[in-house]
């Protein structure tokens, strides 16, 4: 399972690599792909929905900044937006857009805490979310005792899934705790890929806050539940000389923070790559200017992205499974496959690794 | 510097932890608990159930075997009372018949006894009747005092027709 995994994810990630190129040598014409694309992935203070010949459908968001000394001012973005016409960078309150960036006009200190594209879809899918569960939750009250029912059957066996095939198998007993946790976090990066895939709406997993901040969650969550043989395992490895204890203790110490990193990166790299694959391929009819691409584009990008609804669950089941691995590692009560390294060399059992 | 894609922002930072543990919050408390306390009690019940019915077949299987023996049981023991009857019907008869058979011989001995002693009488009776026609005879020849032996042969066998009737 875990090869297939990672042979799919090296799939994506190298087939990111290899279209880049392709994005860079447009430069010269009028269309910069490369331009286009960042934009797409990137977060944005109004909400971009379709563009015609007529003008743009556009909602300008909320800015919300606060500045040292001045306070916090709040507008909307229209004052200071120019949609997506060119035109010269508008100021409003000191406080002007630098490619999408806030900043303001004297060069000052600025905490920018707008309601953004991305924040505005957070928002969104918590929504979403909430309505969704609370549907199933009295799905569960009305059909108390008896078999699931619409929504409820559709999502009662993913629920049961992450239950007994994440956490049980991972955390052990305790897994109780954890459970609203590893849902949440499932559900959260689930809905938000399939969202991101949407035409128009936000790329949230795909932004490095975002992930930044499940990955902290998690290390939080695994730091915050470590018993005595997580840390004895960390400065005290079983099975190593003494003399490598502080080689090991430093690696180990960094392992800490390793594994939050890689999740934080992990989901960010694909999800932003799959948005790049896509976009690179739709960046090909302005590239060409020729029907003759079409087929190409067409199925290259379908294909593209039905793989991106694969890996839109398979990243959250990944984020899920390892987030349950860490903590289960760190509630785990003793370590005796570790301990059978090195000094039970008689053993015949082999050892099993995770 | 990174690329703008690559930099966390502040705000999203914020509003990504802020938004995240209110939805973590909610849904913990109105949907996931609910949910997983439903589904540990479904599952449960069904355990429940399973498990009973599974005791229900084993004492199903108990009953019927209780049954069963029970069963067993009355028809040996008809068995035995039929065999007891017979036996005792058997030596009933046995008995009677011993009984009978004896009895029957009692009779037919004081039967046979009784025919001896009346054909002894009976013959003591001859003996005594002949003995005295005998000396009858004997006397009414020696009364007529007879010359002719041809009268006496005569009047012996007068006499003896007399005798005939008697």
């Amino acid at each position: 399972m875990k090869r297939l995994l990672s042979i799919l994810l090296c799939f994506v990630s190298l087939s990111v690599f290899a279209n880049e190129p392709a994005g860079e040598g447009a430069k010269a014409e009028g269309f910069n792909p490369g331009e286009m694309i960042l934009h797409h992935i990137g977060d944005s203070h109004e909400w971009h929905w379709l563009a015609t010949d007529t003008g743009n459908f556009t909602t300008y968001l909320p800015i919300i900044a606060y500045r040292p000394g001045k306070g916090v001012s709040v507008f909307s973005s229209k004052h200071i937006s120019n949609g997506e016409s060119e035109g010269p960078a508008k100021e409003y309150d000191g406080l002007k857009l630098e490619h999408e960036k806030l900043v303001s006009t004297d060069g000052s200190k600025l905490y920018d805490f707008s309601i953004t594209k991305n924040v505005a879809g957070l928002i969104g899918s918590a929504i979403l979310m909430l309505v969704v569960f609370t549907a199933v939750a009295s799905g569960y009250r009305k059909n108390h005792g008896r078999a699931p029912k619409g929504i409820q059957s559709f999502f009662e066996p993913i629920i049961v899934f992450i239950r007994d095939e994440v956490a049980k198998k991972n955390i052990g007993p305790k897994y109780e705790r954890y459970m609203p946790y590893l849902l949440t976090v499932f559900f959260f990066i689930w809905f938000n890929n399939l969202l991101g895939l949407t035409p128009g709406a936000a790329n949230l997993s795909g932004n490095i806050a975002v992930t930044m901040v499940l990955a902290l969650m998690t290390l939080v969550i695994t730091l915050a539940s470590s018993n005595k043989y997580y840390w004895a395992h960390i400065f005290a490895t079983p099975g190593v000389p003494k003399p490598l204890l502080p080689i090991m203790i430093i690696v180990e110490v960094i392992g800490i923070f390793t594994k939050p990193f890689s999740l934080m990166i992990r989901l960010f790299a694909n999800i932003t790559a799959g948005h790049i694959v896509v976009l690179s391929f739709i960046s090909l009819v302005f590239i060409f200017k020729s029907w003759a691409v079409a087929p190409v584009t067409l199925a290259f990008g379908l294909f593209i992205n039905v793989l991106e609804l694969l890996v839109a669950v398979l990243q959250a089941f990944i984020f899920t499974l390892l987030t349950s691995m860490y903590i289960g590692g760190a509630v785990e009560e003793h370590h005796d496959a570790d301990l059978q390294i090195g000094y039970n060399e008689d053993s015949t059992a082999p050892h099993v690794s995770h | 510097m990174l690329p703008a894609f690559l930099s966390p922002e502040l705000g999203l930072i914020f509003w990504q932890l802020v938004i995240f543990l209110l939805v973590l919050f909610l849904l913990g408390k109105f949907a996931w608990k609910p949910i997983l306390l439903a589904l540990k009690e479904r599952e449960d019940n069904i355990e429940g159930a399973l498990r009973m019915a599974d005791q229900a077949k084993i004492e199903m299987q108990q009953l019927k075997a209780g049954n069963e023996k029970l069963l067993t049981e009355a028809r040996l023991e008809r068995d035995r009372m039929m065999q007891e009857a017979t036996v005792m019907a058997n030596q009933h008869r046995e008995a009677e018949k011993a009984r009978a058979t004896a009895e029957a011989n009692t009779i037919i001995q004081q039967a046979r006894e009784a025919i001896q002693q009346e054909k002894n009488a009976a013959l003591a009776e001859v003996k005594n009747t002949a003995a005295k026609l005998s000396l009858d005879i004997a006397e009414r020849i020696l009364r007529r005092e007879l010359t002719d032996p041809a009268a006496q042969t005569q009047l012996v066998d007068s006499y003896l027709k007399d005798v005939k009737l008697n």
